[in-house]
Formats: structure tokens, sequence, C-alpha cells
């Protein structure tokens, strides 16, 4: 019994809770038809935003103010660098990624200079950045109509017993975030810096570097993510990220990372994942229309969160 | 903010320097406004004019009322992201309800403020992160929006259409409108004694609670007033296009909060001002496509030329401010 109620006081359990309920709902309705079928396909959606809302989660626990608005245009513009660098040939599937890794990261080093330089609040100057990344990607990507190679869209499609391989690999990286998180320095100063940022700058942490690691690291895997869904979508897109803006902020708050930053939750970032890609698919097989499914996924959100409620102030 | 009282005004240099310095930032609003209207009249003379006004300024007034109802829930310390898809959710019902059964759209709007009540006491109540209930909010906003208006259509009522449309003497209607909303909400914010405490609940809200103010209350009073704004915003959008469409708001979200920090607002701290968010949403509104038009700038690169006005005018703010200290 007191393990169950440890796991019950676990701030993540309540996004799984959360996709059990929605997973139930959803067979309850078909008569158990699809059950299964249903699971494969949330857990290969979910990835994508599992990727974005872990960089997001690290970007958010940085404190008060801290978000990345540009990841929908930095998705859009990596998708496209991913396509035109692979050109369609296996061979150089392995370049296209790193070109990919190596755009987003150049992104997030830039949103960072913003902050850093102009002393710019990070929602505007994300914000700013965003446009100006959307407008490259808007002349960069214009008619691009390349196609994944064959060897990297079946690899995104990859499903071992009914689980995708890419799955898989996210757990694998999600399981090494969380250790980046709680065990080593690099996540320790991320932790300390929302805290109290003068504090973790006054015990001696290099709060410029960890802030400039940070946001590389968003943009990094916001970059990545790019590449994945051009591949799984079979080609690029400049609306490709659109949905990410909201969806990676809110796994990040469903799953259990405050936004007050200072405390993250790297496994509540999947359960969150999982319970908006089932949601979404539950109002799709009780066949309501968008205006519907648009209302209820807004009142879930906000009843989640309510529930949920907010942390004591700490200011 | 930037509230120089002639009593306190220092005159050692340094000082001096420092309150110049927070002058000059004071009116780095009007500054930017000014040299986005130079650059219009040096590359098209013929715009600085009644008609060429009347039509650059055209969505002004809708910006300038969604950045004022922005600013109200910025000077409590919160982010409405929904404000967007709100506008375009009141369009909706302008075009339809408002025109096909007065009382009804009336009721719906009034009950949009309440609504819009209700979110601020919940935040306050559980201690809400507000970036997230308007993110999930502004679902919902959508969703309504589509549901009013399935297909783009709708006609405004005619009463709208031709307050809209006024043609006043010498003084564009846009100008005469935004001088007009900067006046009211400066006056209400800035100068009465309950403004102090809807700013004070952004500035120092603990001090606020001990002083025996209700924050909840200050808290649904600012979110009311920002659902009121976002309501006047729809209704001028609608106005001006003459129909409505789900999407037609969207953009004010982004638009809206780019507008009051242009305007010299801030964050956190209560620290706001109508009279620069006015102005800010009119630099925006200008900047947006009179200015790139007459640039030759190509469609691909307009929006990048807007994030580059922004952070261009953000960077002289730093460069202004760093001497204040």
């Amino acid at each position: 019994m007191t393990s169950v109620r440890t796991l019950l006081e676990k701030p993540w359990i309540w996004s799984f809770v959360g996709a059990l309920v929605v997973w139930l709902a959803t067979i309850a309705f078909t008569g158990g038809y699809g059950a299964g079928g249903m699971v494969t396909a949330a857990l290969s959606l979910a990835v994508f935003t599992v990727i974005v809302g872990v960089g997001q989660m690290f970007v958010i626990t940085l404190g008060p103010g801290n978000v990345d608005l540009s990841l929908p245009a930095n998705i859009g513009l990596a998708s496209a660098v991913a396509m035109k660098v692979m050109g369609g040939s296996d061979s150089m599937i392995l370049v296209g990624l790193l070109a990919a890794l190596a755009c987003g990261a150049a992104i997030g080093a830039i949103n960072y200079l913003l902050i850093w330089a102009l002393r710019i609040p990070p929602i505007i100057a994300t914000l700013s950045a965003s446009f100006i990344i959307q407008s490259v990607d808007i002349s960069y990507g214009r008619g691009l109509q390349i196609k994944p190679p064959p060897g990297f869209a079946d690899f995104t499609n990859w499903q071992v017993l009914g689980i995708p391989v890419l799955a898989m690999l996210t757990v694998v990286f999600t399981i090494g975030a969380a250790l980046a998180l709680q065990r080593m320095i690099y996540g320790r100063s991320v932790l300390a810096i929302g805290q109290n940022i003068r504090a973790a700058w006054l015990a001696g942490v290099h709060v410029g570097r960890i802030r400039f690691l940070t946001y590389t690291l968003c943009g990094a895997l916001g970059g990545i993510d790019g590449a994945l869904l051009a591949g799984y979508f079979r080609g690029a897109n400049v609306d490709i990220g659109n949905e990410y803006l909201l969806a990676s902020i809110a796994v990040v708050v469903i799953g259990g990372t405050s936004v007050a930053g200072g405390k993250a939750n790297v496994p509540g970032v999947w359960g969150a994942g999982l319970f908006l890609v089932l949601l979404l698919t539950m109002l799709n097989t009780f066949g309501v229309s968008a205006g519907v499914r648009l209302v209820l996924t807004g009142l879930i959100i906000v009843g989640v969160i309510t529930a949920a409620g907010g942390e004591k102030a700490v200011r | 903010m930037t509230a120089i009282t002639p009593g306190t005004l220092p005159k050692s240099s340094p000082r001096g320097s420092a309150a110049r310095a927070r002058m000059l930032r004071g009116l780095l609003p009007a500054l930017s406004l000014a040299l986005v209207l130079i650059a219009i009249a040096w590359l098209n003379p013929r715009a600085i004019s009644y008609f060429g006004f009347n039509l650059m300024l055209n969505l002004a007034i809708p910006i300038a009322l969604a950045t004022i109802a922005q600013m109200y829930v910025i000077a409590g310390n919160e982010l409405d992201l929904s404000i967007g898809t709100f506008v375009g959710f009141v369009g909706c019902v302008t075009a339809t309800w408002l025109r096909d059964a007065p009382l009804i759209g009336i009721l719906v709007l009034i009950g949009s403020i309440g609504v819009y009540a209700l979110l601020g006491a919940l935040i306050h109540l559980r201690n809400l992160p507000s970036i997230v209930v308007t993110l999930g909010m502004s679902f919902v906003w959508q969703g309504l929006a589509i549901l009013v208006l399935p297909k783009p259509g709708g006609k405004a009522p005619d009463w709208l259409l031709s307050i809209m449309s006024f043609k006043p003497p010498y003084i564009p209607f846009p100008i005469l409108a935004a001088l007009l909303i900067a006046a009211v909400v400066h006056f209400g914010l800035m100068r009465t004694s309950y403004g102090v405490i809807l700013r004070g609940s952004g500035g120092n809200a603990a001090a606020l609670r001990r002083a025996g103010w209700s924050l909840l209350r200050t808290k649904v009073v600012l979110f009311a007033l920002t659902g009121l704004f976002g309501v006047l915003s729809g209704m001028a959008l609608i106005g001006i296009t003459t129909s409505a469409d789900a999407n037609i708001g969207n953009g004010y979200t982004l638009l809206s909060i780019a507008g009051v920090i242009l305007g010299g607002g801030e964050f956190v701290g209560g620290r706001v001002s109508p009279i620069g968010a006015v102005l800010g949403a009119l630099t925006l509104a200008l900047a947006a496509s009179p200015l790139l038009t007459f640039m030759h700038i190509p469609p691909d690169w307009q929006v990048a030329a807007n994030g580059a006005i922004l952070i261009i005018v953000l960077a002289a703010r730093v460069l202004i401010s760093r001497r204040e200290r």
C-alpha cells in the first residue's frame, strides 16, 4: 500500500492516469476494437511532442519568463534543411540529421544571443527570432518537394511488435535527459537557476553558460524533431511545426513541471504527450465536429491544470 | 511608468542624465512611430495625407484595442495567449448574432466578458499559470468561433459599419480613435486611485494585500477589462472588414504582446503605459505592411522585417536603459 501511496504523490502520475482514462473511454466506445493500434499510433505521434517537450521543459525550468516560442519555425526550417541535404538518397541520412541538428542548435544559440545581448525577455526574443526564421524557411523551402530517402522514411515508421522503434529510442533519450537533470552538474545547475538565479550565481553556477547551453539544447532538439517529422510525414513543410508551440508548452505543464521554474519532471512529459494524442484520437473516434473538438481540448487542458493545481506561491 | 514628478527631478549631473535617459525611454515609443512615419514619408510622400492615413491605419483601431486588452493582464503580471482567438470569436458573433438577433448577441458578448472575469478568479484562487490557462482557452474560443460561423461570411451590423466608416474633417478617423482610446485608458489606469491599485497588484502584490486590498478583485477587474477591450477590438475589426472568419484574429495574440512591449511595458512589475501601448500598436500597424510595401520588400521577407523592427526597437531601448542605471 505504501508503494501505491508514494506513487500517487508523484506529480507525473496524473498525466498517465489521464492518458489511461482517455484510452479506456475510447475503447469502451469502439467496443475494444483497435485498442492496440491506438496505442501504437499514440506512441508514434507522441514521440514528436516529447522530444520538443523535453527541450521546452529545460528552458521553462530556467525560471519565470523563460520559454522558447521559436520552436515551430525552427522545426519547419530544420525539416526543409534535412530534406534538402538528404536529397532523397539513403547515404546522406546521417549528414542530413546532423545538418538539421546544427541548424536547430544555431537557432537556439541565436535566441540566447538576443536574450543576453539585448536583454529582451525570452518571450519577445524567441518570438522576433521566429519571425525571421519563418521568413528564411518560406524563402529557402519554396516549392521544396523532396521526398525523404526511403531508408529514412522506413526508419521513422519502423515498428517491432507494434511498438515504434522511434518511441523506444525516445524512451532511452528521455531516461538520459532525466539523468542529466537529476545527476549531472548541468541539470542541477538548471534547477538551481530556476529556483533562484541570484543564489545560483553566488554559489558559483555559470549562469550565462548554462542558459546558453539550455537554449541551444532546446533548439537542437527542435531541429532533430523537424527532420524526424519530415521523415514520418514524408516531406518537409513550412507549417509542419505549427502545432508544437502549444503542444510543447502544454506537455511540460500538464506533466507536472513548474512554470515558475526550478522544478522539472521528465516522465510527466511522456504521460502528457500520450494524453494529448489519445485525447485527440478519442474526440475523432467520437466523431465530433472540429469546433466541438477544439472546445473540448481547451476545456480539458484548463480542467487538468485546475485539478493538478498551481503550487503555493514561492515569491 | 516613467512618471517624472517635478519635485524629485535631481540636480546633480549623473542623476540628471539618468532622469534624461528615463525621459528618453518614455519617448521611445513615440520616436519609433515617428521613425516609421518619416521612412514612409520619404519613400512615398503621397501616403502622408488624409486618405493615405485612412488607408494605412485601416486596421490600427482593432490592433490598438487588442493591445490595450493585453496591457491590462500584463499590468497584473499575467499574459493572455488567447486574445487573438477571442477577437476572432467576438468577430464571428458580431457578424452573425449581433446583426440577426441583437439581444442574444449582446448577451453573448457580455457573457464572454464574464468568462474572462471568471478566468481571472480561477487563476488567482488556484494560483495557476495564466500562460497555460489562456493557452487552453485559445482552443475554446477558436472552437466556439468555428461553431458560430463554420464558413467565412456573415455581415457586420449597419450601425457598426457606419461608425467605422465615419470620416471626420481634417483628422483621419483612425488617428482620432487612437487618441480617444489612449486618453480614456490613460485616465482610467494612470490617473484614478483604483488604477494605481490595479497596477500595484503587478508591482507589489504582497504590499497591497497587507494594506487590505483584495487581490482577487484586482485580478478579476484586470481580466474583465481585457475581455471588454477584446470585445471592442473584435467589433471594430468586423466594422472594417464587414464580414468575419473564425481565424480572423489569430495574429492578434503575438501582435498585442509585441505592441505592449514596444510601447514601453514590461512583463513584470505592473509597469505598463496605455499611451505607449497605443503608439506601439500604431507602429506595428504601419510597419506591418505599408512601410514594407513601400520599401519593395518581397512578401517572403515581410515577416522577417517585422521581427527585425521589433529587435531594433528593443535594442534601442536597452541602450537607453543602460544609461538609466
